[in-house]
């Protein structure tokens, strides 16, 4: 597996990719904060968002329907939130009795589940983005710059840079136990559930077990190649007057929003 | 490379803002102390070593066996993380995992991941260690694994258990429905994530004896850990069964404590300046603000001062 496999960046030259990681981790979150802000059913504000949100997506050369098709993984979840439309709260509309469970739909509860289903798409947009035009050792060293204790974005960059390594185990295990595993046509294989997840049980263990002892050889090799306990970089970030720009633009952008939301 | 979703991580805006705070304060305050507790406990050696344990858990949730029809069964991990490692390096690791899925994948939001840490970090890891300690030193392996089992299994129904609690009092679900599914879920997913890590921890027992000796247990984690895994699992199965037979209870009880109304309604008292002429205000909910406030402020006083007491000129 490439060293890279898991990497959600796209190269590109645009404004986005060369705005300083501080600003887009900050502005991330700044949205993501004032969509939940928002009142429900502020659907004015939600466009706005929306629109700010494609600006974003054409500034960074990637296509402004970039986000949009990678959005539907947080989808599955929205199962959760259907039944936001039963909340107590507002005029019932109509009422079912499903296995003794009384369903109320409420006006308030169809507008809180639209709200909820703007809120989160808008939000994984913006997440999507943020790792699309920013490097991911460069994301964990804003987040370094942003006050986050030093041992976690170490512990970060570690899972960043292993991951493949652990992950290429994991299918040589995988493939270990498909080899292994012989099916006969038409007869059941595998023995029962519990000898199943025995096996796989077994492989964690494994797993963990070189897991364990690779980190020793790790950092042993890492301790002879001068591991103060601090990681390094070569890309100083420094904030540019463009970067100070964007940055109270688009905050500015999302008081408008507010704005707009609570008015409207 | 395909990555499949979890079904525990919440998204954004699936929680409202009151929840998401509380969530992030008591989180943060984990991961501080975690932080000075690991920090004094084995030093720089202990980074590498999280850092790839956090890898571990990534990558051993492609694990998977086939339950039945199509179905699968995967492995979470948190629970065998904090017994192997101890419950302080067991929160960093998965604080570490639960952020790069938020991250990287979107699995998972950035402002509710206060709350999903602490689903399935800490309190994984109470649960996870709390029970084990509490066997740690016996010299029955098969008590020591039917009690790992059992903590794995506890900790995944209480996760579900207390997302559940967190969506419903944030207006997202009604509890009637989601606290009964989630439940149902995760009772049988449990049982898988327990059957894999009894065994996976009777492989590391008898392949790395050394590393499960209960002295070295006792080192990772103090005797206080037993009251709290006790407390938090009791906690669990004494309200879990109660709250799903009277969902209705519960969800009176939300309404009634104003925080339904605050779901619905965006938070405004957290933003004192905004005051909004033609929304009132509950007292209630601005005593909640006024105490998330402090708290938010405590927090990261404690994250920032332990963050450059750590730091090397």
């Amino acid at each position: 597996m490439h060293a890279n496999a898991f990497d959600r960046y796209y190269a590109a030259e645009s404004l986005l990719h060369r705005l300083d990681p501080r600003v887009k981790v900050v502005v991330t979150v700044a949205f993501i904060l004032s969509n939940a802000l928002l009142p429900d059913g502020a659907w004015a504000a939600f466009g706005l968002a929306w629109i700010l949100l494609l600006v974003a997506n054409a500034a960074s050369q990637l296509g402004v329907d970039f986000t949009f098709r990678r959005s539907f993984i947080a989808l599955p979840f929205m199962l959760v939130a259907v039944s936001a439309v039963f909340t107590p709260l507002g005029q019932p509309l109509m009422e079912w009795t499903v296995w003794g469970i009384r369903l109320t739909l409420t006006d308030a509860g169809i507008i809180r589940f639209g709200s909820i289903l703007l809120r989160t798409w808008l939000s994984v947009q913006a997440g999507i983005l943020l790792v699309a035009v920013t490097p991911f050792p460069d994301l964990i060293h804003a987040f370094e710059h942003l006050r986050v204790p030093a041992v976690l974005t170490t512990i970060v960059a570690f899972l960043y840079r292993y991951l493949f390594v652990l992950t290429d185990e994991v299918l040589r295990l995988l493939r270990a136990r498909e080899a292994r595993s012989a099916v006969v046509e038409g007869q059941k294989s595998g023995r029962t559930l519990f000898w199943r997840a025995q096996i796989a049980g077994h492989m964690a263990g494994q797993l963990f077990l070189r897991s364990y002892e690779r980190s020793d050889r790790i950092y042993n090799a890492m301790l002879a190649r001068g591991y103060t306990g601090q990681m390094r970089t070569l890309r100083a970030h420094t904030m540019r007057a463009r970067d100070w720009l964007i940055l109270f633009s688009v905050l500015l952008a999302l008081a408008l929003i507010q704005l707009t939301g609570r008015i409207g | 490379m395909h990555y499949a979703p979890a079904p525990l991580h919440i998204p954004d805006g699936f929680l409202n803002l009151v929840i998401s705070l509380i969530f992030w304060v008591l989180t943060i305050l984990a991961v501080a102390l975690a932080i000075s507790k690991t920090g004094q406990a084995l030093g720089e050696k202990q980074i590498p070593l999280m850092g790839i344990m956090a890898a571990f858990v990534f990558a051993a949730q492609m694990l998977n066996f086939p339950v039945a029809g199509g179905t699968s069964g995967h492995f979470l991990g948190g629970a065998l993380t904090a017994i192997v490692l101890g419950p302080w390096a067991g929160i960093l690791v998965m604080t570490a995992v639960i952020a790069v899925q938020a991250l990287l994948f979107q699995d998972g939001g950035l402002l509710v991941m206060g709350a999903n840490i602490f689903d399935m970090g800490v309190l994984t890891a109470m649960i996870g260690f709390g029970l084990y300690r509490l066997v740690s030193a016996s010299n029955s392996r098969t008590l020591k694994l039917a009690v790992a089992g059992v903590a794995a299994w506890l900790s995944t129904v209480a996760a579900a258990f207390l997302t559940a609690i967190q969506l419903g009092l944030s207006g997202t679900s009604s509890l009637s429905i989601v606290l009964p599914a989630m439940l149902g879920v995760h009772l049988i997913i449990g049982i898988g994530e327990g059957l894999i890590t009894v065994a996976a921890l009777a492989f590391i027992m008898q392949t790395r004896p050394d590393l499960m000796q209960a002295d070295r247990v006792a080192e990772r984690g103090g005797r206080g850990w037993i009251v709290v895994g006790v407390i938090v699992s009791l906690v669990a199965v004494l309200l879990s069964p109660l709250a799903s037979a009277d969902p209705d209870g519960l969800e009176r009880v939300a309404e009634d404590l104003g925080f339904l109304q605050a779901g619905l309604d965006a938070p405004y008292q957290i933003l004192p300046d905004y005051t909004i002429p033609f929304l009132g205000e509950t007292p209630l909910s601005t005593i909640v603000a006024g105490i998330v406030g402090v708290l938010v402020v405590l927090g990261l006083m404690v994250v920032v001062g332990s963050a450059l007491k750590k730091k090397p000129a």
